[in-house]
C-alpha cells in the first residue's frame, strides 16, 4: 500500500549478500518514510550496513547482493517490480546522489560543466547548449565562486569543498524528488564542513526535496536533519525526530553512542566517556534475540529469546528496545561522573619547544627553478609550546595548518629547519638519528593511520617487546612479563600477544599501538591523531585508556586532532594552529568560552554539536586556507577572517595579547574588544547550563 | 607541460648517450682482434698494423668513442667490414622493412588487444574473462620461435594458405611483400596482443571500480554512455604508454620473428652481424633500435600528457 | 563493506579455483622440476649418442619422440635439456633477484643522490630491448653456459630492483618503520627486519615472472644460436636445428618446441596464481 504523502516508503527491507558463507542479511526487516522537504538522518557506525541500505533504496547493490523480501515506494512508483532499464530513467531523474569522497566521485578527464551538463541532457532533453547553461545556473545556485570559468575546469584544479559543491550542483540539476547523502561532508576540514551543511539545508528548503542523509556523524545529523534512524547491525533501533531521539534516548545503543562522544563544554575532568563494550556482529553470527544484547546493560534474560519489534513510545517516535519505559526520563544520568578530576599543582617542564620552524624545499619540476627562485612551503613558521608532566597538550587546527609536521619536528622524525627543542632541560638534536638512546625512550609516538602503525609481519607481542630490548635492555623473561603487563594495561587478552595485526581490529591495532609506545615508558607521548579512523564507541574507549594511562604513569601528551571535542575533552591546555602558526595557547577552559580567537571562534562555531539544544551562532569562512608557499601578508589570517579591522591586518602581524592564567591570543583585536564583541560565547544551551 | 617537454628531451639524449656508451663498449670486449678478423688469420703483421692504424684502433678508447660516436651523428656509420659497403643505406633499408612489419603487427594487436581487454574487464571472472585471460597468459608466454613454427607448419606447409618463407626481395612495396608479411605479423602479434590485453584489462578494472563511475550510472546514463565517457575515456590513457612500452617486446619479437621467417629487416640484420662479427652493422642496427625505442617511448610520453588533463593544464 | 575481513582467506581459495590456470600453472612447474632431477636417470639414451644409421626416425618403441639428424634420441634430449634450462634460466633470475633486491633496498631505503644515480642507470639499461642488449654482450662475452647465465641475471636487475624499490618507498612511509626510527633502530635492522618481510611477497612473484621471461630469453638466444652451443640438449637450440629439417621430419620441430610452450606458460600461469594469492587485490593487476 503507497503511502502517497511521503517520497521515499520503504517497507520490511531485507537485504541478502550471497557469500562464500551462503546467503547473508545484513539489512533486515527496515521500513523508513521520508517526505517531501524533509532530511531524513540515518546514522550508524562501520559494519551497520547504512550503506548498503541506501544503495539497496535505489535498487545499485553490487552482483552478489539482492532485495529478498520488503516493498520500495517512490511517490507511489513501486521500484521493485520496475525492469533495470525503466531504473535508468528514474536515477539521475527522480533520484540523484551525492557520495562521500569528492576527489574520488569526478571523473578526472572530463569538464566539470560537461559532468553536470551530462545528466540534464539524460533526462530533460535539453540541447547542448542549454545544458551547459543549465550547468552554470547550478554552479551559480551553489555558491561557486566564478562558475563560468570552473565549468570548464578539471577536477583536478578544484578544492574538496568545491567538488563537493559540485556534487550538490550535479544532484539537484534536475530537480530530483529524492536525494540520498552518503558522508556528504566527512572528507572536508570542519569549516568547509559547515559551509555545505548551510548549502544543502537552505538548498533542500528551497527545493522541497527529500533527503536520505547518511553519516556516522551525531553532530551533523542534530544540526541538519529533521528526523532521525539509528542503524546497528542492519536494523532500526530507534527513530524519531531530532529532539525525541536526542533528548528521551529510549534504546540503550542511541544512549551508548551518545555517551561516546566528548563535548565541548566539558573535560575529562569531569566526565568519562561511556564506551559500548564489544564489537558490532558480524552477519554470519548475529546473536538471539535482540541483535544489540550482548552489549547492552540492561539486557535480561527475555531480551534474548526473541528479536524486539520497534514500538511506538511517542507519536513518531519509534525503538526497539523492550525496555524503554525503563529509559524514559534518565536521560541526562547515562554519564559517569568523574571524581578525581584536577590535580591542580604544576609539575616539572618536560618539553619546552621553541620557535620552531620548518621549511620544505617545493619540489615539483623546474618550472620555477628557471625563474630563478626556489619557492619554500612554510609548513611550521614560528611555534613554541612549553609542556608540563602529567599534561596533555592539545594541538588543534585543520588540515595542513601544519601541526603534524610540529609534532614530527619534536619526535625527530623531520628535521626542524630552526628552533630549539628541550626536553627536561637538555637540548635535543633535530633528527632522532643523532639522539641517544635516553632521549629516545623518552619520546614515543602513536600514529594515526592503526593499519600502518603495526608491521603486518610481526605478531603484537614482538612489536611491544622490540622497545623493551632495545631501549631497556631487559631480559628475555622480564620481557615476555612485561609484555603481558602492558598488554592488561591496554586491556587486551593475554592470547593476542600472538596474533599478526590482520587478526586485530582497528581499535585493537592502536591498543598494540599504544602499549609499544608505553613500553618505551617514555616522558612524552606524541599522539598523532590516533584516535580519527575508528568509530566513536572504539575512539571513547581509547581515550579513556589514554586518560587512565596517564594518571597512572604520569605521562604528557602532545595530543594533535582535528576534532575539537576530543581535543577539549583530552586536553589541559589547548593551542590553535593556522598556517604553521600558533593564534590562541590556554588552558582548554579558556580557549573554548570567549574571548577566543577569530579563528578559534569560527572553529567553535563550525563543529557541530550532537545536542540539538545548543544553538551556535553562525560564523562562516570564506575561501579555502591559502597555499603554505604563499603565505598571506600581515595577520596570515586576515584572507578570511569574519572580524577583520582593516588595512593593520593586511600590513602588520598581530601582536600577542595576554590574559590571565597563561591565555594568550594573537590578534589585532585588543581583549577588551573580542570580549565585547563575542559576548557569552558560542555554546549557548537552552535550559539545561552548559556552563564552564 | 613545457617543463614535463624538457624533462623528457633532456632524458633521452642522456639515454642515448649511456646506451651508446654501453653498446660501444660492449662491442670493444670482442674476442680477438678486430683488424686480424677483417685480414683473416693468414694477413701480415705490417698489414694487421697499418689496418689498425687506418681504423684508429692505435688511439685511446675514449678518442675511439668521440670518433664513433661523431661520426655516427654526422651520418658517417662506416662500412661493413664483409661486404665494405657503407653501412647507412643498407641499415635505413633494413629499417623501413622491420617498421612495415612491426606496424602491420601494431595494426593487428593494438585494437584487438584493447577490445579483448576491455571484454574481459566487463565480464570480469565470468567465462569471457577467463577465456581471454588464459589465452593471453599463454601468447605473452609463447617465444615467437615456436608461434611462428608452429604457424609456418599449420597455416604455411599444412594449409598451404601462405607462404612459409618471408625471405623477400629486400627493395619490394609494401604490397607486394603483404602477403608475406602476414605470417610473421601474426607472430609478431600474439606476445603483444597478450600484453595488451592484460594491461587494459587491469587498468579497466580500476575504473570500473571507481566512485565516479558508480556516479555516472547512478546518473541514468546508457550503458554505452557511461563505457565511453566515463570508463574509456580513463581507462585506455595509460594504454597509450603501455603500447609504447611494449615496443621493447616488439623489438626483440622482430629479432625472432625475421629469423623465423628469413625477413630481410633489421633484426635479422643484426643477427647476421654477429655471426659475422661485423661490427659496424652490430653497432648502427643496435643504436636505431635503441633510437627508436626511445622516441616511440617520448612520443607516448607527449601524447598522454596531451591526452591527461593533470598534464595538460596544470592547478 | 567492512564486515568483509574473515572471509578473506576462504575468498582467496575461491578466486584461485575460479581460475584453473593457477593449478595448471603449479603442477607444470612441479612436473618439469621432478623430469630435471629425474628425468636423465629414466633416459634411455645419452644426448650426445648419435646413431646415424637411424637418423630423422619417426617416435617409435625405441625412440618414443623419435630421432634427430644425428639420429639422437630426441626423447632422451629433452629430458636433459629440462636440467638445461632449469638451471640456466634459474640462476639467471637468482643472479638478478638477488642483485636487484639489494639495489632496490638500498636506493629506496638511503633514497637522495645514490637512488638517483641507481635508477637513471637502471631506466638506460631498460631503454636497449633485452634480447638485443642480450645479443651485443654475448657478441663480445662469447657464447657459453655461465655467460648465458651471467647476461640474463644482469639484463633482468633492473626490473627487480625497480619493483623493490617502489615497494620500499612505499614502506617507508608507513608508521611501522618511523616507530621503529623512533626508538633507535639502525638501518640495517630497519631494512631487514622491518622492511624485507614485507618485500618478500610482491618479490616472490615478480622473480616467478622473471623466471618465465628468463625462459623465453634463454630459448631465443639458443634458437638465433647464440647462446649455449651445440651439442648441449638446449631446447631452443634444438628447435633452431629443427628448422632445417622439420619439412621432412615434423617431430624434431614438434616435441622441443612443445616442451618450451608448455614449460613457459605453465611458469606465466604459476607466477599469475602468485599474485592472485601473495598481493593484495592482486586479481586486477596485470
Amino acid at each position: 500500500m503507497p503511502d502517497h504523502d511521503a517520497v521515499l516508503n520503504v517497507e520490511n527491507l531485507t537485504v541478502t549478500y550471497n557469500t562464500e558463507k551462503g546467503p547473508l542479511d545484513t539489512v533486515r526487516n527496515v521500513s523508513l518514510k521520508i517526505a517531501p522537504g524533509e532530511i531524513y538522518g540515518l546514522v550508524g557506525e562501520s559494519g551497520s550496513g547504512k550503506t548498503t541500505l541506501a544503495r539497496a533504496v535505489v535498487r545499485y547493490l553490487p552482483a552478489n547482493g539482492l532485495i529478498s523480501g520488503g516493498a520500495i515506494h517512490l511517490s507511489g512508483t513501486d521500484l521493485l517490480n520496475l525492469p533495470k532499464a525503466e531504473m535508468r530513467r528514474i536515477w539521475g531523474a527522480r533520484v540523484t546522489m551525492v557520495h562521500q569522497d569528492p576527489n574520488a566521485s569526478i571523473n578526472p578527464s572530463m569538464l566539470i560543466g560537461e559532468q553536470i551538463a551530462e545528466v540534464v541532457r539524460a533526462h530533460l532533453n535539453l540541447s547542448k547548449k542549454e545544458a551547459m547553461a543549465r550547468a552554470v545556473e547550478m554552479l551559480k545556485k551553489v555558491r561557486m565562486p566564478d562558475p563560468e570559468a570552473v565549468a570548464n575546469r578539471y577536477a583536478h584544479q578544484l578544492s574538496g569543498g568545491m567538488l563537493q559543491r559540485v556534487l550538490i550542483a550535479t544532484a539537484i540539476a534536475t530537480n530530483p524528488e529524492f536525494l540520498i547523502m552518503d558522508e556528504p561532508t566527512t572528507a572536508l576540514d570542519v569549516t568547509t564542513e559547515a559551509v555545505i551543511l548551510d548549502l544543502i539545508h537552505e538548498l533542500m528548503e528551497e527545493y522541497n526535496t527529500a533527503v536520505l542523509f547518511i553519516t556516522h556523524n551525531l553532530g551533523v545529523v542534530a544540526r541538519i536533519c529533521d528526523r532521525i534512524g539509528v542503524l546497528y547491525a542492519g536494523e532500526i533501533m530507534e527513530e524519531g525526530s531530532i529532539r525525541q531521539v536526542f533528548k528521551d534516548r529510549l534504546h540503550p545503543y542511541t544512549r551508548g553512542l551518545l555517551g561516546c562522544v566528548p563535548r565541548v563544554d566539558a573535560s575529562r575532568k569531569d566526565i568519562a566517556l561511556s564506551a559500548i563494550p564489544g564489537f558490532i556482529p558480524r552477519p554470519d553470527e548475529l546473536p538471539d534475540g535482540c541483535v544489540f544484547g550482548p552489549r547492552c546493560d540492561f539486557v535480561e534474560e527475555a531480551c534474548r529469546a526473541e528479536r524486539p519489534p520497534l514500538v511506538d513510545a511517542a507519536r513518531g517516535h519509534q525503538t526497539a528496545c523492550r525496555r524503554w519505559e525503563l529509559m524514559k526520563g534518565k536521560a541526562e544520568e547515562a554519564r559517569e561522573i568523574r571524581e578525581d578530576g584536577g590535580t591542580e599543582e604544576l609539575g616539572h617542564v618536560v618539553l619546552e619547544a621553541r620557535n620552531i620552524k620548518k621549511y620544505f624545499p617545493f619540489t615539483g619540476g623546474f618550472g620555477p627553478l628557471l625563474k630563478g627562485k626556489r619557492p619554500v612551503v612554510k609548513a611550521v613558521d614560528d611555534i613554541s609550546v612549553r609542556m608540563r608532566s602529567s599534561f596533555t597538550m592539545g594541538i588543534v587546527g585543520e588540515s595542513g595548518c601544519g601541526k603534524t609536521t610540529l609534532a614530527r619536528c619534536i619526535a625527530g622524525l623531520e628535521e626542524a629547519t630552526s628552533g630549539e627543542i628541550e626536553l627536561e632541560g637538555k637540548k635535543l638534536s633535530y633528527s632522532v638519528t643523532s639522539r641517544p638512546r635516553e632521549i629516545l625512550k623518552k619520546i614515543q609516538m602513536v600514529f594515526q593511520n592503526p593499519d600502518a602503525s603495526l608491521n603486518p609481519q610481526h605478531p603484537a607481542g614482538d612489536s611491544v617487546a622490540r622497545p623493551l630490548i632495545l631501549l631497556r635492555n631487559m631480559s628475555k623473561k622480564q620481557v615476555r612479563e612485561r609484555v603481558a603487563e602492558l598488554f592488561e594495561a591496554v586491556s587486551l587478552p593475554a592470547d593476542y600477544i600472538d596474533r599478526l595485526p590482520h587478526e586485530l581490529s582497528g581499535g585493537e591495532k592502536q591498543r598494540v599501538a599504544i602499549a609499544r609506545a608505553f613500553a618505551a615508558d617514555p616522558a612524552l607521548m606524541i599522539c598523532d591523531e590516533p584516535i580519527s579512523s575508528l568509530d566513536v564507541s572504539v575512539q571513547a574507549s581509547l581515550m579513556n585508556l589514554l586518560t587512565d594511562l596517564q594518571d597512572s604513569k604520569g605521562t604528557s601528551y602532545l595530543f594533535i586532532s582535528h576534532d575539537l571535542a576530543a581535543v577539549r575533552h583530552i586536553s589541559d591546555w589547548i593551542a590553535v594552529v593556522y598556517l604553521g602558526r600558533l593564534w590562541e595557547i590556554g588552558s582548554a577552559e579558556d580557549v573554548f568560552v570567549p574571548p577566543y580567537h577569530p579563528y578559534t571562534e569560527a572553529l567553535l562555531s563550525a563543529i557541530p554539536i550532537p545536542d540539538p539544544e545548543i544553538k551556535q551562532d553562525r560564523i562562516r569562512l570564506k575561501g579555502s586556507v591559502p597555499s603554505a608557499m604563499d603565505i598571506p601578508s600581515g595577520c596570515r589570517f586576515h584572507t578570511r577572517c569574519p572580524r577583520k579591522i582593516g588595512e593593520i591586518c593586511e600590513r602588520e602581524e598581530p601582536p600577542w595579547r595576554d590574559r590571565p592564567d597563561g591565555h594568550r591570543i594573537c590578534c589585532h583585536i585588543p581583549i577588551e574588544e573580542l570580549e565585547a564583541l563575542q559576548g557569552e560565547g558560542l555554546l549557548k544551551k537552552a535550559g539545561v547550563g552548559g556552563d564552564k | 607541460m613545457l617543463t614535463y617537454l624538457l624533462r623528457r628531451f633532456g632524458f633521452i639524449f642522456l639515454t642515448l648517450i649511456l646506451a651508446s656508451i654501453i653498446i660501444f663498449s660492449v662491442t670493444q670486449f670482442l674476442p680477438g682482434d678486430v683488424a686480424q678478423i677483417i685480414l683473416g688469420q693468414f694477413a701480415t703483421e705490417v698489414a694487421v698494423e697499418n689496418l689498425r692504424e687506418e681504423l684508429g684502433l692505435n688511439k685511446p678508447l675514449h678518442m675511439q668513442y668521440l670518433n664513433w660516436a661523431g661520426g655516427f651523428i654526422r651520418g658517417d656509420w662506416g662500412d661493413s667490414l664483409v661486404s665494405r659497403l657503407p653501412v647507412r643505406p643498407m641499415v635505413m633499408q633494413r629499417l623501413g622493412n622491420s617498421a612495415m612489419l612491426a606496424g602491420l603487427a601494431l595494426l593487428i594487436y593494438v585494437p584487438l588487444g584493447i577490445i579483448l581487454g576491455v571484454i574481459a574487464a566487463l565480464k570480469r571472472d565470468k567465462m569471457p574473462d577467463q577465456l581471454i585471460t588464459g589465452v593471453s597468459m599463454a601468447f605473452v608466454g609463447l617465444p615467437e620461435f615456436v608461434s611462428g613454427l608452429l604457424l609456418i607448419t599449420f597455416l604455411a606447409i599444412g594449409a598451404g594458405w601462405f607462404p612459409a618463407n618471408s625471405s623477400i626481395d629486400p627493395d619490394s612495396t609494401f604490397m607486394e611483400s603483404l602477403p608475406y608479411l602476414i605470417l610473421p605479423a601474426i607472430t609478431v602479434s600474439l606476445s603483444g596482443l597478450g600484453y595488451i590485453a592484460r594491461m587494459t584489462r587491469s587498468g579497466t578494472i580500476d575504473v570500473l571500480r571507481t566512485d565516479y563511475v558508480r556516479a555516472a550510472e547512478l546518473k541514468g546514463l546508457s550503458g554505452s554512455q557511461v563505457l565511453i565517457r566515463h570508463v574509456l575515456r580513463n581507462s585506455l590513457l595509460p594504454t597509450v604508454t603501455i603500447v609504447a612500452m611494449g615496443i621493447g617486446w616488439l623489438l626483440g619479437g622482430l629479432i625472432v620473428t625475421e629469423a623465423v621467417y628469413g625477413y630481410p629487416g633489421l633484426g635479422r640484420m643484426i643477427v647476421y652481424g654477429i655471426q659475422r662479427q661485423d661490427l659496424p652493422i652490430i653497432q648502427a642496427a643496435s643504436m636505431i633500435v635503441v633510437a627508436v625505442y626511445s622516441f616511440s617511448n617520448l612520443a607516448a610520453d607527449i601524447l598522454y600528457g596531451l591526452l591527461n588533463p593533470r598534464i595538460r593544464v596544470g592547478k | 563493506m567492512a564486515t568483509a575481513n574473515p572471509a578473506m582467506v576462504t575468498g582467496l581459495f575461491r578466486r584461485i579455483r575460479r581460475y584453473p590456470t593457477t593449478y595448471i600453472g603449479f603442477a607444470i612447474v612441479f612436473l618439469f622440476l621432478l623430469i630435471a632431477l629425474f628425468g636423465p636417470m629414466l633416459a634411455p639414451y645419452t644426448y650426445t649418442q648419435q646413431n646415424l644409421a637411424a637418423r630423422l626416425q619417426p617416435p617409435s618403441d625405441d625412440h618414443v619422440f623419435g630421432t634427430d639428424q644425428f639420429g639422437r634420441d630426441i626423447y632422451s634430449r629433452i629430458l636433459y635439456g629440462s636440467r638445461d634450462v632449469l638451471v640456466v634460466a634459474g640462476s639467471g633470475t637468482a643472479l638478478a633477484v638477488f642483485f636487484g633486491l639489494l639495489l632496490g633496498l638500498f636506493s629506496g631505503y638511503r633514497g637522495g643522490m645514490f637512488d638517483e644515480i641507481v635508477m637513471r642507470l637502471m631506466d638506460v639499461i631498460l631503454s636497449i630491448p633485452p634480447l638485443l642488449l642480450a645479443m651485443v654482450i654475448l657478441f663480445s662475452l662469447g657464447p657459453s653456459r655461465v655467460n648465458v647465465i651471467i647476461v640474463v641475471g644482469f639484463l633482468y636487475i633492473p626490473m627487480v630492483a625497480r619493483v623493490v624499490r617502489s615497494v620500499v618507498l612505499e614502506l617507508k612511509t608507513r608508521q611501522f618503520v618511523e616507530a621503529a626510527r623512533l626508538r633507535g633502530e639502525s638501518s640495517l635492522y630497519v631494512l631487514y627486519k622491518e622492511i624485507l618481510p614485507n618485500v618478500l611477497p610482491p618479490l616472490a612473484v615478480e622473480a616467478s615472472m622473471r623466471f618465465s621471461y628468463s625462459i623465453f630469453l634463454v630459448a631465443s638466444l639458443g634458437f638465433l644460436g647464440l647462446g649455449v652451443q651445440p651439442p648441449s640438449p638446449d631446447w631452443g637450440l634444438m628447435v633452431g636445428e629443427a628448422r632445417t629439417w622439420f619439412h621432412q621430419a615434423r617431430w624434431v620441430l614438434y616435441f622441443p618446441a612443445g616442451a618450451i610452450a608448455v614449460l613457459v606458460v605453465g611458469v606465466g600461469f604459476m607466477s599469475d596464481g602468485l599474485r592472485r594469492m601473495l598481493l593484495p587485490g592482486g586479481a586486477s593487476d596485470a
